[in-house]
């Protein structure tokens, strides 16, 4: 038991592992291993948008990044139309890609240090300017991805979906990143108490800059992965990750006030939200009743996970 | 008034001015009953939706479920309220207890309420779906009736904004309960002492913001004769936006009620404000975003200006 306190992120893989079986007993063990293949693609885009959240959350109240869900889809847009669905593009929509994620971390930055207003508020008024610009430049879209790129995002390695792999990656490089580096260890001071690392001299605007950065650079990636596995950009294609991106951050036990994160429970988190509205599907209950679960679980784990908050700065 | 305070409500109302004058440049049709009344038929509910936030931001959290708030009351409103007027009465009357509920426990376990209303916002979502899987419905004839009503002088949409801001005013900024309210952002320990209930003061405040969404939720439907699960889903940002660009800040209780209600007209005129200049609505949510920097911008210089004085 004390050893599962001491890992938070533990409680979102036991609960997967749990629905998972629930699911697959319903089946009679059918279809479990489509079920897993499925559950690791979807629950890797919200890991990886997810990622970027938690850094963003681990800087401390009032940060969060509402640009996210603007960001996938100008990015997933303009890649498709730089590329044109001709094969030999795929690096070119890739650059173009992290370039849209680059620009509007940039920007977001830009906004919350020159204007000095919150975070929230600054992100919002980024997602409003790139989602209008998405929409203009999304009109009568229907390109497909190069043939290459949509079979890699649609495709498997050794039986593990080639999106889920990348996402894996992503959260290894995000672990050694949070835990064992400079950057990582400054944003989690930063958390805990701005004041103290300011005074301690740690580079507090460096680091901050680097959070949202880093944040929708992985919302624009996993943007334009989505649109390669989706065939297509649509305008709605970020919406849902609005909310399920500060979801799975929450889920997986990194504290919302900021400054104790941890990245294990993202991708447990992201896992358990998927399998959960799968499992109701399999139970035949419809959208309505998967979208109230899917808010009785959050607030489950919250209202249990409350009481001692880290200490604020 | 102090100084600051004065500057938080001139400053919304100037860009407001500003922003009005022109378009009344641009298309002087517009300014008449009929044209004012199409320009911010829009912003009555929306207006109501960022007083709701506006109340829940006073005591310092956020509420991240409005917009599927308002969506759920939409689709209430459209089904029951017209149907069995009894019935939908209650179910919203337990909706706005469930939100004084929430406002209850967040206080009681110290729990982040962007988080607590994240999971809200995924119920009331599926709470509407349950009641309109389909675009339908169709709204109470009282409903229909207050948003197209034709008073004499001043079009339906400018005398429910003007409404709107002196119910808010008088609540938020002169009753007791306001001023506890907005104590309650400031400096919770003092307003205990001062012999307040906390529990109570946010359990209140939750009620009271639920149930100006609730107003919000069926001057929708009024105005759109039915509804559908996601048709405020917007909301959300927009009120966010709305209380910050009339001057609000997150923490500290620093709000202002006329200013909320002038931020969502800003937002709406933005909107269509792009009509006027011929350019394309596809850049119809990004005039909103860049309103709110400039606005954001030219406070920060204000501000500026006064500390340096």
């Amino acid at each position: 038991m004390r050893a599962l306190a001491a890992r938070p992120w533990a409680w979102s893989f036991l609960a997967t592992a749990a629905v998972f079986l629930a699911t697959a007993a319903m089946t009679g063990g059918a279809g479990a291993l489509g079920l897993a293949q499925a559950a690791l693609t979807f629950a890797a885009f919200s890991a990886m948008v997810g990622l970027g959240q938690m850094f963003v959350i681990t800087l401390g109240p009032g940060n969060v990044d509402l640009s996210i869900p603007a960001c996938m889809t100008l990015s997933g847009t303009l890649a498709l139309k730089a590329m044109n669905g001709a094969a030999g593009t795929e690096l070119l929509g890739l650059a173009v890609a992290l370039s849209v994620g680059l620009g509007v971390g940039l920007f977001n930055f830009a906004l919350i240090k020159a204007l000095r207003i919150p975070p929230i508020i600054a992100t919002l008024s980024t997602s409003f300017i790139v989602q209008s610009t998405a929409i203009w430049a999304n009109r009568g879209l229907r390109i497909k991805p190069p043939p290459r790129l949509a079979d890699f995002a649609t495709g498997a390695t050794l039986g593990v979906p080639n999106v889920a792999l990348a996402a894996l990656a992503l959260a290894i490089l995000a672990w050694i990143l949070l835990e064992r580096s400079l950057y990582g260890r400054t944003v989690s001071a930063i958390g805990q108490n701005p004041r103290a690392a300011r005074l301690a001299g740690a580079p507090v605007d460096g680091a901050r800059i680097a959070t949202y950065l880093l944040c929708a650079l992985l919302a624009a990636l996993a943007g334009f992965l989505l649109a390669c596995f989706a065939g297509g950009a649509a305008l709605n294609m970020g919406a849902e990750f609005l909310l399920t991106s500060i979801a799975v951050v929450v889920l997986g036990g990194s504290s919302v006030a900021g400054g104790n994160s941890n990245v294990p429970g993202v991708w447990g988190a992201a896992l358990l939200m998927f399998l959960v509205v799968s499992m109701l599907n399999t139970y035949g209950l419809g959208a309505g009743v998967r979208l109230i679960m899917t808010g009785v679980i959050v607030m489950v784990v919250i209202f249990l996970a409350g009481g001692p908050r880290a200490p604020r700065g | 008034m102090r100084r600051a305070d004065l500057l938080r409500v001139l400053v919304p109302a100037f860009s407001f001015a500003a922003l009005l004058a022109a378009t009344f440049w641009l298309q002087p049709r517009a300014m008449s009953y009929l044209g004012l009344n199409l320009l911010f038929n829009l912003a009555v509910p929306i207006a109501l939706a960022t007083i709701a936030q506006m109340i829940v931001i006073a005591v310092n959290d956020l509420d991240l479920s409005i917009g599927a708030f308002v969506s759920f009351v939409a689709c209430v409103a459209a089904t029951f309220l017209n149907d069995a007027p009894l019935a939908g009465a209650l179910i919203l009357a337990a909706a706005i207890a469930t939100q004084a509920a929430i406002g209850a426990i967040i206080h009681l376990r110290d729990l982040p309420s962007i988080v607590v209303s994240l999971g809200m916002s995924f119920v009331w979502a599926g709470l509407a779906v349950l009641l309109l899987p389909a675009p339908g419905g169709a709204a109470p004839g009282w409903a229909r009736w207050a948003m197209t009503a034709r008073p004499p002088f001043l079009p339906m949409a400018i005398v429910a904004s003007v409404l709107i801001a002196c119910v808010a005013h008088l609540i938020v900024m002169r009753s007791s309960f306001g001023v506890a309210l907005r104590g309650l952002g400031g400096n919770a320990r003092s307003v205990e002492r001062a012999g307040w209930s906390v529990l109570r003061l946010r359990a209140g405040a939750y009620a009271l913001a639920a149930c100006f969404a609730v107003a919000a939720g069926v001057a929708l439907v009024g105005l759109t004769t039915s509804a559908d699960a996601n048709i405020a889903l917007r909301y959300t940002l927009l009120s966010i936006a709305g209380v910050i660009l009339g001057g609000g800040e997150f923490t500290g209780g620093r709000v202002s009620a006329v200013g909320a209600v002038i931020g969502a007209l800003t937002l709406t005129l933005a909107g269509s404000f792009l009509t006027f200049l011929r350019l394309s609505p596809d850049w119809q949510i990004g005039a909103q975003g860049a309103i709110l920097i400039l606005v954001l911008a030219i406070r920060l210089l204000l501000h500026r200006r006064e500390a340096a004085r």
